[in-house]
Formats: structure tokens, C-alpha cells, sequence
């Protein structure tokens, strides 16, 4: 079964600020009120369990400090990365969207707290592999991280983030990724929340011609989770392939907001959306694909995948094709299901038992997903953290 | 193998089920005793595969009524995972593909289930290892199925030797084995009942559920019963399913209409056509 984590109330932070005192910090620091339902990219996903947390910045210490980085990996100054930051989010139209205009808002009083706020690399050659915790622990607040990625011409890495919380806290992760030409990068992130915990992770990737960009999420545990991933393939010509899979129990809420834009022809998108939903979780996927007239040779395909393990658990899940270009090849498809009765049956007739037979069939649902994670991972033991297994 | 001493493996007494409150079983009679080898035949319709899904425990069927004993005890009050522990086994007429399931990890939690119930040791990976290796000799099976998902992209063939294969780890008590001639090519066909007449033995008994008679020119069955409408209509030795090859199923029909007859004159419940 799906871990149940305690429901930790919404109204009413852990540290005594009231919700609505939270929710004015919140805005303060966007520079714009709390999303709402009214608004189309926020209609199933309420974000009330921001407003448990403490209205205070988290600092942390350097991620990067702790480690040694690969040959080929090379630290950017904040001087040396200004012409970059920006960028990525200007031409995925991402600026105006509110987690990042929250990761903005906070960077002048995370600046203060955290001496490395920015987290800035330039990738040349092959780079190998690296991992960055990014763990708020149980301390109180907002923790921020801004990350910069400039994958140099056929260059190499394989990433693994991990953004992680022990307490009641949100973490706001904005990263920004630029592929130059024949440019490969793997980004992997196994976030992995806890009761009352929220994360919102945006990221801002453009692709130029040839340049590859595989990126794989796995989310559980959080109150509240929201995935941003935007990608523009610049000149098309690029390949996509993106892999998330989120698992929300209790009363958790976990949301994809998916955007792929070819703004040229000949481009690849291989998406896969999966989703487990139990108790009175709610899981949201919206998968927009932008294939305007400049796209012609595009191919495309999207497939969201959704297990639905209770009754009172919820899935809203929608593809969202535009498509102006006539000669592409674009295919999606979305499954709402529950475990099969006839698979559960089958191992039933082997003698097993019938909860270890459920926790199989949702363990192999799960492992498509999880075994495309950056080989960092396995180490993690994902699927025992997200199916609750100690 | 005919031994009226051995003992009772499995006794069915006037059994009843209903799918979606659909009666399917009427009342169906039969015992199996250790050593023995029972065909069940009958066309389509006739409660064959139900009755297999039935004593195998498939939720979708309703027990009405009657009794089933299984070495004496209650079957019918077991969930299916307990039965298949305790040594029934059912080979599936449509084995059911698992995607991301391995195959290698499937028979062995399943044949760990089944040890554990015996109160044997269950086998660590490597054991399990050299276990399934010897017993992929029995349906001549390539190693590399083990290493895929629980019978995913196999072919009809590769789907009823995996079926064998895993009645070859379980070592069940009672084997019911629907269909599993069905999509069969003859040397499918041959490696397969092979590998049911290597594990027969006088512990054992195995109920083959079949259309036709190949399968029981490759394996012999001391007793055949023909099944229509919900009960079986005629029991005997393997020449009456010579007998059912050379003259077919009409006079199943006549039968039927005669019982119905009796049924009116008698004013008991006369057999419907199913």
C-alpha cells in the first residue's frame, strides 16, 4: 500500500502564524496574491497547504560545497552567470507564473540567508554524474534554490536532484537549463516530501537543434507538489523525453503543469506521465504540446497513466495538443484505471497473498518510472520510500 | 492411475455457482483421489472453465450451493491464495500478462508462498536460481522468459509452458489445468503434456479441462466426464471421449431433452440447455 502519512491541518502554521498571515507573506514576496481556482492552470490544484508553513526564510548551507565536482563541471559567480539567468524562463514565457515569481521574490532574503542562493554550472565535455540534496529538513519557513545549468555544445551530464523535506516547510526550485547544439542532459529528481511539506519545482529548458534533454521526476509525500517542466526546442530539431510519475495518499495534492513547444521542425517529444492516487489523494496532469507552423516533421506522443486506488481519491488528467503544422505525427493517450482484477487474481492463484499481490502490481506500475532515474538513484531506494516500505 | 484406496483428494458435492447472478453450475458431482487423472469435456457454455474458476476461488464467481472438500476440509471457505498454498493449482486458459512484474521474482515469491505453507525453508535468491534452472527442463523452456515480465509479448505457446513451469515449482496436490491445449501447435502441444505427465505421480492427481480429444492422446486419463448445462451429464473410462471424437456432441442434446422430460414427469427441475 501506498504510505499514509498523518493529514497535518492546512489553517494554522506550525510555529502559530495564522494561515492568512502566511498567505500575505507568501504574496508579498511574489508580488501577487496566492493562486486561485479561477485561474485555469490552477483549477484543481489548491495551494492552501502553502499557507500551513511559517512565514520566514529557510537558510541553507551550499549544496554544492559538500562535494567535489566532476572534471567538466565548473562553478559560475553570480557575475559570470547573470547574462545567462533569465533566459530559459524568458523563452518558455515562464516569468510570469507564480512559483517563480515567488523563487524571486524570496532571492534577496535568501541571499542574506544562504551565501550561495544561485547555484550556477557550466557543463563542457563529459561531465559524468552528480547529485544535489536539496533537503529543508524540519526547519520551519521557505527554502529557495535557484539552479543554472549552461550544457556547453556536446557536452554531458547525467543530474540527480533531490529535493527533500522532514517537517512542515515548502521548497521553491527554479531551474533554468540551456542545451547548446548536440548537448545531453539527463535530469533526474526524486523529491520526496513529508506531512504538511510543499514543494513547487519549475524548470525552464531550452533545447538548440540536436541537443537531448531526458527528465525524470518522482514525487511523493508532499502536501502539496507542483511540477512546472517547460521546454522549448528553439529551432526544433531536438529530442524530448520526459518521465515523471507522482503518488499522492492521505490528503495529499500532486500536480504536473507539462509544456513542450517546438518552435522549428524535425523535433522529438516521448512523454510519460504516470500518477497513483490513494485515499483522498488528488493527482493533476495537464500536458500542453505546442506544435505551431515552423514545427513541420515534429513527432510527438504523450501518454499519462493513472492508477486509482480508492474511492475517494481523485485524478484530473488532460492532454492539451495544439497543432497548426500539417505534416507531423503526434499521438496521446490517457488511462485512469484500477489494479486489474484478473492480475490480482492470477497471483492470487499462485498463493499470494492478497495485499503483497496489490503492492506488486503497484510497485511494477511505479518501477517504469523509477528505473530511468539517473543510476544515483537506485542507491536512494526510491520505490521503498514511496510505497511506504521502511 | 486407478487406485480406489487412495486417499480422497478432492470431493465436489452437488455444486452451485452464479456469475452476475447467472446460475452456471447445477449441481455438479465428482471425486478425485490421488494418483488419478480426470478429463472434464463439453462445448462451450457448459460450466467447464467455471468450474475450474470456481474451485480456484475467482471472486467473480458466487458458490450457490453444494460443497467442496479438499482433503477433507472446507475449500470453499479459503481465499484463493490459501488454496493454491495448501496444493491446488490452477493452469489458466488465459494467462494473464503482468507488465513490469519479472517473471523470476514471480515464481519465486510463489513458490516461497507455497514452501512456507509446507513448512519448508523458503529459498534465497540463489537457490531459487538453481531450483527454476532444473525445472525448466520440464517444459524445455528457454532461461531468458525468466528474466521478462510475468508473460508479457509471450507467444500462446511460451504463455502454457510458463503455466507448467510454475506447476512444477508449486508441486500442487490437485492440478486443474483449463485449456491448456488451446492455441497450442502439436509441438507445443507435445512439450507441454510432457511436462504434465512428468509431474503426475501417485500423490497427485490432475484435472484436464479440454475441447478435444489430442490432448488426451498424449495424456492418458483414467476417467472422463462429459459436462453440459451446468452438471455432468456422463462419467467413464478415456473410450468415451473416443466415443464423444467419432460421434460428437448431439447426443448431449438428446440427453438433455430426455432429462428434461423426466424432469416434467418427476416435477423436478428439469436441466436447461446452457
Amino acid at each position: 500500500m501506498v504510505a499514509v502519512v498523518p493529514a497535518t491541518p492546512y489553517a494554522g502554521a506550525a510555529g502559530g502564524a495564522s494561515a492568512s498571515a502566511t498567505a500575505a507573506w507568501l504574496a508579498s514576496l511574489a508580488g501577487a496574491p496566492l493562486p486561485n481556482r479561477r485561474q485555469e492552470d490552477w483549477r484543481f490544484t489548491d495551494p492552501a497547504a502553502l499557507t500551513g508553513i511559517d512565514p520566514q526564510l529557510i537558510g541553507l548551507a551550499d549544496p554544492l560545497a559538500a562535494q567535489a565536482l566532476p572534471d567538466g563541471l565548473e562553478c559560475l559567480s553570480p557575475a559570470a552567470a547573470s547574462p545567462w539567468l533569465g533566459q530559459a524562463l524568458a523563452a518558455t514565457t515562464s516569468l510570469k507564473h507564480w512559483p517563480v515569481l515567488l523563487n524571486a521574490g524570496a532571492s534577496a532574503g535568501a541571499a542574506a540567508a544562504q551565501p550561495t542562493s544561485l547555484l550556477a554550472l557550466r557543463v563542457s565535455g563529459a561531465a559524468g554524474r552528480l547529485q544535489l540534496p536539496l533537503d529543508a529538513g524540519d526547519q520551519p519557513g521557505l527554502a529557495r534554490f535557484r539552479l543554472l545549468l549552461v550544457v556547453e555544445a556536446g557536452a554531458q551530464l547525467e543530474l540527480l536532484l533531490q529535493p527533500s523535506s522532514g517537517g512542515v516547510n515548502a521548497i521553491s526550485l527554479v531551474s533554468e537549463v540551456i542545451l547548446e547544439p548536440g548537448a545531453e542532459l539527463t535530469l533526474g529528481s526524486l523529491a520526496i516530501g513529508a506531512a504538511g511539506s510543499c514543494l513547487l519545482q519549475h524548470t525552464a529548458v531550452v533545447q538548440a537543434p540536436g541537443s537531448r534533454f531526458e527528465h525524470v521526476t518522482v514525487s511523493a509525500g508532499w502536501a502539496l507538489a507542483r511540477q512546472e517542466p517547460r521546454i522549448l526546442q528553439r529551432q526544433g530539431g531536438a529530442c524530448t523525453r520526459l518521465r515523471a510519475l507522482q503518488v499522492c495518499c492521505d490528503r495529499q495534492l500532486a500536480d504536473t503543469h507539462s509544456w513542450v513547444c517546438f518552435d522549428g521542425p524535425d523535433g522529438e517529444l516521448d512523454q510519460l506521465h504516470k500518477a497513483v492516487a490513494d485515499d483522498q489523494g488528488r493527482s493533476v496532469f495537464n500536458g500542453a504540446v505546442r506544435v505551431p507552423r515552423a514545427a513541420q516533421g515534429t513527432r510527438a506522443a504523450q501518454l499519462s497513466r493513472s492508477l486509482l486506488l480508492s474511492d475517494r481519491a481523485r485524478i484530473d488528467t488532460k492532454p492539451e495538443l495544439e497543432i497548426v503544422a500539417d505534416d507531423v505525427k503526434c499521438a496521446h493517450g490517457a488511462t485512469v484505471s484500477r489494479l486489474q482484477a484478473e492480475e490480482l487474481f492470477y497471483l492470487q492463484s499462485r498463493g499470494i497473498a492478497a495485499d503483497q499481490a496489490a503492492q506488486l502490481l503497484q510497485r511494477a506500475f511505479c518501477a517504469e518510472v523509477l528505473r530511468d532515474l539517473p543510476a544515483g538513484a537506485a542507491a536512494l531506494r526510491p520505490l521503498h520510500r514511496l510505497l511506504g516500505e521502511g | 492411475m486407478i487406485c480406489p484406496d487412495a486417499p480422497v483428494l478432492l470431493e465436489i458435492r452437488d455444486l452451485q455457482a452464479a456469475v452476475d447472478d447467472q446460475p452456471i453450475l447445477k449441481g455438479v458431482n465428482l471425486t478425485i483421489r490421488a494418483g488419478e487423472i480426470h478429463a472434464v469435456m463439453g462445448r462451450n457454455g457448459s460450466g467447464k472453465s467455471t468450474l475450474s474458476k470456481v474451485l480456484a476461488g475467482h471472486p467473480a464467481y458466487t458458490v450457490t450451493g453444494g460443497s467442496v472438500h479438499y482433503r477433507g476440509n472446507d475449500l470453499l471457505d479459503l481465499a484463493p491464495e490459501q488454496r493454491a498454498r495448501i496444493g491446488l493449482f490452477l493452469g489458466f486458459q488465459y494467462p494473464v500478462e503482468i507488465p513490469g512484474v519479472s517473471n523470476l521474482e514471480f515464481l519465486r515469491v510463489a513458490t516461497n508462498a507455497r514452501r512456507s505453507e509446507g513448512g519448508l525453508e523458503e529459498l534465497d535468491t540463489f537457490a531459487f536460481e538453481d531450483l527454476v534452472r532444473e525445472r525448466l527442463e520440464v517444459v524445455k523452456m528457454d532461461p531468458a522468459f525468466l528474466e521478462r515480465s510475468v508473460n508479457e509479448g509471450f507467444s500462446g505457446g511460451e504463455k502454457k509452458r510458463n503455466e507448467i513451469l510454475q506447476m512444477a515449482l508449486l508441486e500442487p496436490l490437485v492440478a486443474i489445468l483449463d485449456e491448456t491445449d488451446s492455441g497450442l501447435d502439436i509441438d507445443a502441444l507435445r512439450i507441454v503434456a510432457g511436462g504434465v505427465n512428468q509431474l503426475a505421480s501417485p500423490e497427485n492427481a490432475t484435472l484436464l479441462i479440454t475441447h478435444y480429444q489430442r490432448l488426451l492422446d498424449l495424456i492418458t486419463p483414467d476417467y472422463v466426464h462429459v459436462m453440459a448445462a451446468g452438471r455432468i451429464l456422463r462419467s467413464g473410462g478415456r473410450e468415451l471421449a473416443l466415443e464423444l471424437e467419432r460421434t460428437g456432441y448431439d447426443w448431449v442434446d438428446q440427453e438433455l431433452e430426455r432429462f428434461a422430460a423426466e424432469g416434467q414427469q418427476t416435477g423436478r427441475a428439469p436441466l436447461e440447455v446452457g
